[in-house]
This record gives C-alpha cells, sequence and structure tokens, in this order.
C-alpha cells in the first residue's frame, strides 16, 4: 500500500496554511484581521513541524505494557515543542489583542493606512515639523525644539 | 480510506481558512479560525500526537476563541452586521 500520497496531503494542508496566513497579514486592512492571519500562520507552522517526526509505520509515542522492544515510534521531541508552541501563541494572542484595544482607544480605528496617517501626523508634530514644511526638509530649516515650548518655558 | 479522509479535512481547512479571510463579519471570522484549529487537531491525531490534539483543541479552539471574541467585543466589532466597515 503506497502511503505517500498522504504525506504529501498533509503537506498541502501546512503549507497551504502558512501561506494563507502569511497572505491575510500582508493584504489585509483591518488589524484584527491581521491578528487572525497571525493564528492560522500559527497552526500551519505547527501543523508543519508535528509533520518532520511522522512515520507511516510508526505508533504513537506511548509505552505499553505489552509492546514489543523494538516496536518503532513517532518522534515525540517535535511534538514537545509544538505542546509548548501552542501555549506560547495563545500568550501572544493575548497580548496582540491588548495592544489592539490600546491602539483602539488611543486613535478609535483599525485601518492600517488610517492608523499609518495618524501616525506619521503625531510623529511630525512632536518632531516640530508643521503642516507647512517637510521632513525631508534640512535639518537647520527645522525648529527644534518647538518654538511654541519655548515660549511656554519662559 | 484514510487518504480520503485526510483529503477532505484538507480541504475543508483551507475553505476555512479563506473564509477567515473574506467574510465581512468580524464574529463569523474568529469562528472560522476556531473552526481551523478544530480540523488541525484532529489532523494531530491522525499524525499520532495524541497529546497536541488534546492541547491543540482545548486552548487552540477554546481559550484562543474566548480571548479574540472577549477582545473584539472591547474592541467594538461585536456585531452582526458591519457592511459600513471599509476593509478587505
Amino acid at each position: 500500500m503506497n502511503q505517500l500520497p498522504v504525506e504529501y496531503l498533509f503537506f498541502v494542508g501546512a503549507i497551504g496554511l502558512v501561506g494563507i496566513g502569511v497572505a491575510g497579514m500582508l493584504l489585509c486592512r483591518n488589524l484584527f484581521r491581521v491578528l487572525l492571519a497571525l493564528v492560522i500562520a500559527e497552526a500551519g507552522a505547527n501543523l508543519l513541524l508535528v509533520l518532520t517526526g511522522y512515520r507511516w509505520d510508526a505508533v504513537a509515542p506511548i509505552v505499553l505494557p505489552g509492546m514489543p522492544a523494538g516496536t518503532t515510534m513517532v518522534d515525540p521531541v517535535p511534538q514537545a515543542l509544538v505542546l509548548t508552541a501552542i501555549v506560547i501563541g495563545v500568550g501572544i494572542q493575548a497580548f496582540a489583542v491588548a495592544v489592539l484595544i490600546k491602539i483602539y482607544h488611543g486613535y478609535g480605528s483599525l485601518d492600517r493606512r488610517r492608523l499609518a496617517a495618524m501616525l506619521d501626523r503625531d510623529m511630525n508634530e512632536l518632531a516640530g515639523v508643521g503642516p507647512g514644511r517637510s521632513p525631508e526638509a534640512p535639518a537647520g530649516k527645522r525648529p527644534f525644539p518647538p518654538p511654541e515650548q519655548q515660549e511656554g518655558r519662559s | 480510506m484514510m487518504t480520503m479522509v485526510v483529503a477532505v479535512l484538507v480541504v475543508l481547512m483551507l475553505a476555512t481558512a479563506l473564509l477567515v479571510l473574506v467574510t465581512p463579519n468580524m464574529i463569523a471570522a474568529v469562528a472560522a479560525s476556531s473552526a481551523v484549529s478544530l480540523v488541525v487537531s484532529v489532523l494531530f491525531v491522525m499524525l499520532r500526537a495524541p497529546d497536541v490534539a488534546m492541547t491543540e483543541a482545548a486552548v487552540g479552539a477554546g481559550l484562543s476563541a474566548m480571548v479574540l471574541a472577549l477582545g473584539l467585543r472591547r474592541l467594538g466589532l461585536w456585531k452582526l452586521d458591519n457592511r459600513e466597515k471599509d476593509d478587505a
């Protein structure tokens, strides 16, 4: 019985999940959907990692009492690592949700392009580059520190 | 026989993962990502990793979906039709 197509199918599923996740992280505009794409890519990476220790003629790595000595088993080391990676992944997701909540309270939006525009504006304000000036102007032309802060201090 | 089962599961998993990216409803997207984790846990059982499958089903499909859904309520995306959202 030829077992090779089953492994090919597993590889197609794992690499497809990683591909869909990376494509979603690159293409989606909503930051929450980027987080969901990260979850999918994580699941695909875990599947790929378990697949590296898979043998089609082996049993699960659990020693039972009536088992003969030379029984081939699946490699248990990637399984232990993936067990850790799943739990770390959920921690990363919780942290990312917390960061998204802070962003939403600070800016009122989760759209990536709108957030980038607002961040550019805020950083230009902090650097003293007004709306009429350009951040690409020579450094001598920029008022730094900003003049309104100098007036308030004196 | 096993090839057919694995083929059906992989196609289901990839279709659900695509659904996460294209559906306009965020609650459906979270549910679909949980379903992806559930199908991955079934694939772990077929790869003879029952402990990983147990953890993936409990943590990846249960706790992760709960965290994401609670975050969804805080983010104001918990609504059944959000057609006015301009997200791709």
